[in-house]
C-alpha cells in the first residue's frame, strides 16, 4: 500500500460540486501525477464541510490548511507551491470577516470554534464511497456491540436514557419510539428513515446522506435490530441526486462486506434497506403521508392514532425517524447515554445541525451544542450581517416556524424554548434576516409555500391557508385594514387547532409570529400604507423632489406610461395612479429630484 | 470483497485501516502531539530535507511514536540544511541543523523519547508573533 504524507481533502457536496469541485480533484490528480507525488499525497473526495459560503473547499492534511473559494486553476499552484514547497497559497486562505485577517489554521475560524460535529462528525473528514475510511473511525463497531453484547431491550434504555429526540421537527423522544413499535408483534416490520428534507433553504439530511451514508445505514441496522425489524427504507427526494447515488454506492459496500444481509458480523440478526423516491412533496415528510408515498399511494396523512409503531408501512408496525436523528445513533452507542446527555441541555441533550442561510456572511451547515444562543449562532459562527446592515429577525423551522427578533437573541436554543418563543426547532433551517426584509412579504411567502404544498385532503388548511395568503395578499397591495389583521389572527387559530396533520397545525405559524414581533410593521401597511423596507411595490410611490428639479423634461420623456408631467424649466410631477414604479425615471434624472417614498 | 463475519473481525479490520485516516485525525488535535517539521525550502530539498522527511514518516510509524510530520518552508537557517524543528507537547520549540539520517535517528531515540539534547541545536534567532 502507498503511504501518504499528505491528504488533500476537497469538498464534494452538492454545493462544492456545482462549483465544480470535481474539476478541482481530477485537476489535483493530474498535477500530482505529473511531479511523480501520487504517490505520497492522496487526494479524497470528502462530504459538505459545511462552510459553503465560501465554497469550494480544499483543505490540506495534517497541517490543518483551508483553501476556501478555490478554482479548478488553482490546483497547479496549489502542488507547487504548497505540496512541493510547503508554502502556503496566502490569496486562498480565508479571510476573517470581522477581522480582517487571514486565517490558515481552520481551528482559528469563528465558524468552527463554537461547533461541536457529533452528526456531522464524518462529513468532511471521510471519503463517503469508501466503507473502509468509515470502519477505520470505528465505523459499525456500535453495531456490533449491540449484536453481540447487548439484548434489544439494553439498546432501547440506552437511546431511551439518552434523552435523544427526534431531529425532524417535532422533538419526540426517539426511544420511546422505538418502544413502542418493538411492543407490537408482526410477522414483519420495517424502518424508516424520512429523508424527504423539504423546508426551504434546509440541507441538513442530505448534507449527512452525502457525507456519512454509512453512519445512517448503521442506525438503521441498530434500530431493526432494537425494534425486531429486518427491512429498512430510506424515502429521499428524487431532487438529490448525489445523495442518491452515495447511499446506494455505501449500500453495495455494507452488503458486499455481509454489515447487510443474512447472518449481519456472525449473529442470527438479518436486515437490508431498500430507496424509495419521493417526488419532492412538502407534505410528504409527515410520516403517514410519507407511509402513503412509499405504497404507492397519493401522499396524503391520516388521522392518528393508529401511530406508524403499531399500522404503518402495509399495516405494519414501522418506525420512521429523520436522517440526522439516525446519524446521532451509533455515537450514543458507543459513548454511552451519560456522555449524549452531558452535552446540551437537560430537556434537549446533544446538538442540532443547522443549515445557516440569507443575510448573513457565512452562509453554510453548522452542528452547535443545544443552548447555544442565537447570538452566538448570527454572530460567532456566522460571523455577523451582510454588508454590516441590521439584523431584523431570524426564521427557525421552515414554514412551520416563526420569526425570532433581537429579544430573542440571548435565549438559550432548545425545542421547548423555541415553541414558548413562538416558533419551533423545525428541521434545522435558519433564514437571517436584515433590515431590508418586510415581515409582512417574509409571512406571504411562507404561506404560498404552504398553499402550494397543502395536500387539500382537509378544508382548514386547503381552504384557510388560500384566504390568509389572500389577506396578507391585500395588506401588500395596499388594501388592508385592521380588520384584516384581526381576520389573519383569528382564522390562524382556527387553522391550527382544526388542521389534520402537522403542515396545517404549524403553517399559519410565520403569521403569527410576525404579527406578534412586528405588530408596527402590520400597522404602517394597512393604516399609513407603508412598506419601510421598500419591499411591498405597491406601497412605494416615486416622488419628486421641487428643489431639485429644473424640469429638463428628461423623466417625462423616458417615461412608458405617460405619468410625469410639467412644463418644460418647471418642476414636474407623478401622478401615483398612472406610475407602474418601473424605476426608468430614477435612471435617467441628472440631478436627483426623483425618489421613493 | 470478504465478509466481515464477526466484531472480532470488525475490530481487527478498523486496526488495519486506521493509518488511512489518521493522518487527518492527528491533523485534528496537532497541539497534543509531537511535531516535526522538517524545512523544505529549495535549499533544504537541495540538502536532501527530502529523505529526512520520508525517514521520519516511516521511522515514528515503525517505532510506535504518534507524532505529525509536515514540511515547511525555509526557515531561514541555510547554513545548516537541512533543517528541523521539533516541538514536544509542552516543551519550547527546538531546531537542529545539519541534520542526516543517523542524526535523524539520534533526534528520535533521544531527544523524542528520552529527552536528551542531541548536538546541533541551532539557537532561535528572530522571536514569533504569537508571542508578542
Amino acid at each position: 500500500m502507498a503511504k501518504y504524507s499528505m491528504h488533500i481533502l476537497v469538498c464534494g457536496g452538492t454545493g462544492c460540486r456545482a462549483a465544480q469541485s470535481t474539476k478541482i480533484t481530477e485537476n489535483l490528480k493530474q498535477e500530482l501525477d505529473a511531479n511523480n507525488l501520487s504517490e505520497t499525497v492522496q487526494v479524497i473526495e470528502t462530504g459538505c464541510f459545511g462552510f459553503c459560503e465560501k465554497g469550494p473547499i480544499v483543505k490540506i492534511m495534517p497541517d490543518n490548511t483551508f483553501y476556501t473559494q478555490v478554482k479548478a486553476e488553482d490546483a497547479k499552484e496549489i502542488v507547487a507551491e504548497h505540496i512541493i514547497k510547503g508554502r502556503k497559497v496566502n490569496r486562498l486562505l480565508y479571510i476573517d470577516p470581522t477581522k480582517k485577517e487571514k486565517v490558515d489554521d481552520s481551528k482559528h475560524m469563528g465558524f468552527y470554534r463554537k461547533q461541536l460535529r457529533i452528526a456531522l462528525r464524518n462529513c468532511g473528514f471521510i471519503d463517503p464511497e469508501n466503507i473502509d475510511e468509515y470502519i477505520a473511525r470505528e465505523g459499525y463497531e456500535a453495531l456490533g456491540r449491540c449484536l453481540a453484547e447487548m439484548t434489544p431491550q439494553d439498546v432501547i434504555k440506552i437511546i431511551k436514557d439518552s434523552g435523544l429526540r427526534g431531529r425532524g421537527g417535532g422533538g419526540f423522544p426517539t426511544g420511546l419510539k422505538w418502544e413502542f413499535a418493538s411492543k407490537y408483534q408482526a410477522d414483519q416490520k420495517y424502518v424508516v428513515c424520512n429523508a424527504d428534507e423539504g423546508d426551504p433553504g434546509a440541507f441538513m439530511d442530505r448534507s449527512i446522506l452525502e457525507g456519512d451514508p454509512h453512519s445512517v445505514i448503521e442506525a438503521m441496522a441498530i434500530c431493526g435490530y432494537s425494534i425486531g425489524a429486518t427491512k429498512g427504507l430510506v424515502y429521499i427526494r428524487a431532487e438529490y441526486p448525489l445523495a442518491i447515488k452515495r447511499l446506494q454506492v455505501a449500500i453495495q459496500q455494507a452488503r458486499e462486506y455481509g454489515l447487510l444481509g443474512k447472518n449481519i458480523l456472525g449473529s442470527n440478526f438479518e436486515f437490508d434497506i431498500e430507496l424509495r423516491y419521493g417526488a419532492g412533496a412538502f407534505v410528504c415528510g409527515e410520516e403517514t403521508a410519507l407511509i402513503h408515498s412509499m405504497e404507492g399511494q397519493r401522499g396524503e396523512p391520516t388521522v392518528k392514532p393508529p401511530f406508524p409503531a403499531e399500522s404503518g408501512y402495509w399495516g405494519k408496525p414501522t418506525n420512521v425517524n429523520n436522517v440526522e436523528t439516525f446519524a446521532n445513533i451509533p455515537v450514543i452507542i458507543l459513548k454511552g447515554a451519560q456522555w449524549f446527555r452531558s452535552i446540551g441541555t437537560e430537556k434537549s441533550p446533544g446538538t442540532k445541525v443547522f443549515a445557516l442561510a440569507g443575510k448573513i456572511n457565512n452562509v453554510g451547515l453548522i452542528e452547535v451544542p443545544m443552548g447555544i444562543t442565537l447570538r452566538e449562532i448570527i454572530f460567532e459562527i456566522g460571523g455577523g450581517i451582510k454588508d454590516d446592515k441590521k439584523f431584523k429577525a431570524v426564521q427557525t423551522g421552515g414554514p412551520s416556524g416563526g420569526c425570532l427578533t433581537e429579544k430573542h437573541l440571548d435565549t438559550p436554543i432548545e425545542f421547548d424554548t423555541l415553541i414558548a418563543a413562538g416558533s419551533m426547532m423545525g428541521s434545522g433551517g435558519m433564514i437571517v434576516m436584515d433590515e431590508d426584509d418586510c415581515m409582512v412579504a417574509v409571512a406571504k411567502f411562507y404561506l404560498e409555500f404552504t398553499v402550494e404544498e397543502s395536500c387539500g385532503k382537509c378544508a382548514p388548511c386547503r381552504i384557510g391557508n388560500k384566504r390568509l395568503h389572500e389577506t396578507l395578499e391585500k395588506i401588500c397591495k395596499g388594501n388592508g385594514t385592521r380588520e384584516d389583521i384581526e381576520l389573519l389572527q383569528n382564522m390562524s387559530r382556527v387553522i391550527k387547532d382544526t388542521a389534520l396533520c402537522g403542515l396545517g397545525q404549524t403553517s399559519p405559524n410565520p403569521v403569527l409570529s410576525t404579527i406578534d414581533n412586528f405588530w408596527d410593521e402590520y400597522i404602517e401597511h394597512v393604516d399609513h400604507k407603508k412598506c419601510r423596507s421598500g419591499v411591498c411595490k405597491d406601497l412605494m410611490q416615486y416622488v419628486i423632489n421641487p428643489d431639485n428639479c429644473v424640469g429638463c423634461t428628461a423623466c417625462a420623456r423616458v417615461c412608458p406610461v405617460g405619468a410625469i408631467s410639467g412644463e418644460r424649466k418647471a418642476v414636474h410631477k407623478i401622478d401615483p395612479a398612472l406610475c407602474i414604479k418601473c424605476g426608468a425615471c430614477i435612471e435617467k434624472c441628472k440631478f436627483n429630484a426623483i425618489f421613493i417614498q | 470483497m470478504t465478509k466481515v463475519k464477526s466484531l472480532a473481525d470488525l475490530r481487527k479490520m478498523k486496526e488495519e485501516l486506521q493509518n488511512k485516516v489518521n493522518l487527518r485525525e492527528k491533523g485534528d488535535n496537532v497541539e497534543k502531539l509531537i511535531q516535526i517539521k522538517v524545512g523544505m525550502g529549495t535549499s533544504g530539498i537541495a540538502s536532501g530535507a527530502k529523505e529526512i522527511f520520508n525517514f521520519f514518516i516511516e521511522e515514528l510509524e515503525k517505532r510506535n511514536i504518534e507524532a505529525v510530520v509536515t514540511q515547511t518552508g525555509d526557515m531561514g537557517y541555510n547554513f545548516a540544511e537541512p533543517t528541523v524543528e521539533v516541538t514536544v507537547p509542552g516543551k519550547d520549540p527546538i531546531v537542529f541543523g545539519n541534520v542526516t539520517i543517523q542524526k535523524a535517528d539520534k533526534i528520535i531515540e533521544c531527544y523524542i523519547k528520552n529527552g536528551e539534547l542531541v548536538e546541533g541545536i541551532l539557537p532561535e534567532n528572530y522571536d514569533k508573533i504569537d508571542n508578542k
